[in-house]
């Protein structure tokens, strides 16, 4: 499947009001690709992993995702297909603050199908992850309860439960020392070649940029 | 974790303002159904005013005036019913017990009605209940009182208190029957009712003022008052001298009373001895149904009920404008959890059983406190409301009115969660996920 474009923009613009944030004649990521997006503070980056998830729509040009164009889809159609292929790490998590860590994580798993049917129970595969990433002895913990480098971590597991196809993860690593921050981005390609997924990484740390396939500068050069 | 888990884990993160939305809808819940109890007390109070009384016979005029006059003490006295006819009545086999109304004297603006005793053992009000003394005794002798509640507690009146009649009803009363004052003996628990504010003697009591009163300034007619001892010659002088002197026993029984009341030994016959009554050749007399004209005398004074009604429909107005407020509060606070709930896939059915199912136990839960409060209340209120006002509030489910009020409140919470939800998921995803400073 590698070599296929999961990612394709075309002729994008988006402004936030009038003032314009992004504009890209074309950006396209393949599939199973690891993409690292670099740039300076308030360059666009989260403003186009929200318009590769949907979340925001472009003022003009197209969105396509796995050969979808997100822009010809309803809200709830465009709902149900992030919920189904992508995994998002939110720069502010969005972890809902009154549910336990183990809840937060296995959320998606409850409203698409498509990734609970890659899970045979739920509760274990949560575990696993949160194993992974150091978590296991918070699981019950509500996540207002957690430093914030931990809340990072429950955020990046509910990403990549029930593998999605596309994993945006936007600043994972920003709350992380540099030995967690490692071990993340050592589990976060772990899981994305187990699963073939296509990862679009956002960060101001450039050291992290050499062992990505590819990296992308907004406001910048492409390398 | 199911829907539900996820509902009541998101209210009781929100605890604080949940529990102040319930607790405000709840007080409005209450409020309505006080006023709309206050509402059906009022028309049951009044129109329980005279109960188990089977009919009120009085001298001919309209059913309302009888019932304004005989029970309510309003408006003068034209005409009475002569003590031969109350007799014959009396001593009809359909008739169980009678009491008979003698008006015309007043006390300070207080209404003075002369009757029997029987008047404390059948007289009843509201649900059955009987008139009671709260100190004291009935009547004895010719010139004892049995004082309304109001009465003895605004004119600070004890047992043993020496009263004067005057003549005439109202407060600037024409001629005192100084001459003869009567003596209380006893003082009635307070009913709510008229009685509450009447000075009982005995038929012989008013009797023997006015035989007083005729010899003594003459035969003088005033308003207010149209005795049947006026209308004697002086040929009582005999009468009165003898009750001067204290000598012989002297005839007092009264020539007419003003209306009497009737029970009848079967309810069921009333309506015939009505009939019988209202078409008598004889004298010309009307006897009334009281459960009927204090019906059609409500309907007349009914402008209460209908203020009473507007101001039921504007607390629930209020009450639902509160919730509204309420819920627009609730779901801005849950607006980045919905917003967070869609970016992980929840449709607009899992967001909207969400809400509805959190509106549904919020204004549930409000339905049930605001009526537990209620009841509660007026558990509590009710001795001391049947002390100050003398309504004993009955303690019953809620009235099919009620229910469908209850209803409304119940439909319009859902409704109303509903709208600011829809807007919520409505705006941009984007606008919920950012945190707002
Ligand atoms: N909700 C919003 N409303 C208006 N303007 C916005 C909004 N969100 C972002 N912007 C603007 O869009 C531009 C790009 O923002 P974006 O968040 O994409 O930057 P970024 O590259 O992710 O920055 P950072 O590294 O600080 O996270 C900024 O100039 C910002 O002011
Ligand atoms: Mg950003």
């Amino acid at each position: 499947m590698k070599g296929e474009i999961a990612v394709q923009l075309n002729n994008l613009r988006f402004a936030w009001e009038q003032e314009v944030v992004l504009e890209l004649d074309r950006f396209e990521v393949r599939q199973g690709e690891k993409l690292f997006v670099g740039g300076p503070s308030g360059s666009g980056k989260s403003s186009l992993l929200s318009l590769l998830s949907g979340v925001a729509q472009p003022t003009s040009g197209s969105v396509e995702l796995l050969g979808k164009n997100l822009s010809s889809m309803s809200d709830s159609q465009r709902d149900v297909f992030r919920a189904d292929h992508v995994g998002y790490i939110f720069q502010m998590f969005n972890l809902i603050p009154f549910l336990s860590v183990l809840e937060n994580v296995t959320l998606p798993l409850r409203f698409s199908n498509r990734r609970s049917a890659r899970v045979s129970d739920a509760k274990a595969e949560g575990l696993r992850l949160l194993r992974h990433l150091g978590m296991e002895k918070f699981i019950e913990r509500r996540v207002i309860d957690l430093s914030v480098g931990q809340q990072q971590r429950v955020a990046a597991a509910r990403a990549l439960i029930g593998g999605p196809e596309i994993v945006l993860a936007d600043e994972p690593t920003s709350a992380l020392d540099e030995t967690n921050s490692r071990a993340f981005v050592d589990l976060l390609f772990q899981q994305c070649e187990d699963t073939g997924a296509t990862l679009i990484f956002v960060s101001h740390d450039s050291i992290l940029a050499e062992r990505f396939d590819r990296s992308y500068l907004l406001g910048g050069e492409e390398s | 974790m199911s829907p539900y888990s996820l509902s009541v884990k998101s209210m009781k993160h929100r605890m604080g303002s949940v529990v102040i939305t319930v607790a405000s809808l709840a007080l409005g819940v209450a409020l309505l159904l006080g006023v709309e109890r206050i509402r059906n007390e009022a028309r049951y109070g009044f129109t329980n005013t005279i109960s188990e009384t089977d009919l009120i016979v009085g001298a001919r005029s309209g059913s309302v005036s009888l019932l304004l006059t005989s029970i309510f003490h309003i408006g003068n006295v034209t005409d009475n019913v002569s003590w031969e006819t109350y007799q014959k009545i009396k001593t009809n086999p359909q008739v169980a017990w009678t009491i008979p109304i003698s008006l015309g004297d007043s006390h300070k603006g207080y209404t003075v009605l002369g009757t029997n005793n029987g008047y404390f053992k059948h007289y009843k009000y509201g649900q059955k209940r009987m008139l009671a003394l709260a100190e004291g005794e009935v009547l004895a002798d010719t010139y004892d009182a049995v004082l309304g509640a109001e009465v003895a507690e605004s004119l600070g009146y004890s047992i043993g208190q020496q009263i004067v009649l005057a003549h005439g009803s109202g407060e600037l009363s024409f001629v005192e029957h100084t001459e003869n004052p009567f003596t209380v003996v006893g003082v009635l628990k307070r009913t709510g009712t008229p009685i509450d504010q009447t000075v009982h003697v005995s038929l012989e009591g008013i009797e023997a003022i006015h035989l007083d009163f005729n010899n003594g300034e003459g035969h003088v007619h005033h308003a207010g008052c149209n005795h049947a001892s006026h209308q004697k010659e002086a040929s009582s002088i005999d009468a009165f001298d003898a009750l001067l002197a204290g000598e012989e026993e002297v005839d007092l029984t009264p020539s007419e009373v003003t209306a009497f009341l009737v029970g009848m030994k079967s309810r069921s016959d009333a309506v015939m001895l009505q009939r019988a009554i209202n078409v008598h050749d004889g004298e010309a007399l009307t006897a009334v149904l009281p459960g009927v004209a204090l019906t059609e005398l409500w309907q007349v004074v009914g402008v209460v009920e209908n203020i009473l009604f507007v101001v039921s429909i504007l607390v629930l107005f209020v009450s639902l404008a509160s919730m509204f407020g309420a819920l627009m509060m609730s779901i801005k606070e849950r607006r980045r959890e919905i917003a967070i709930l869609r970016s992980v896939g929840a449709r607009p059915r899992h967001i909207v059983s969400l809400v509805l199912g959190e509106a549904m136990l919020v204004t549930l839960s409000a339905i049930v406190l605001g009526a537990v409060l209620l009841y509660a209340a007026l558990f509590a209120l009710r001795p001391l409301i049947q002390e100050r006002v003398g309504m004993w509030i009955e303690i019953t489910p809620p009235t099919s009115t009620e229910w469908t009020m209850l209803g409304i409140i119940f439909c319009s919470g859902v409704v109303i969660a509903l709208l600011p939800a829809w807007r919520c998921y409505r705006s941009s995803l984007s606008d919920g996920l950012t945190i707002k400073l």
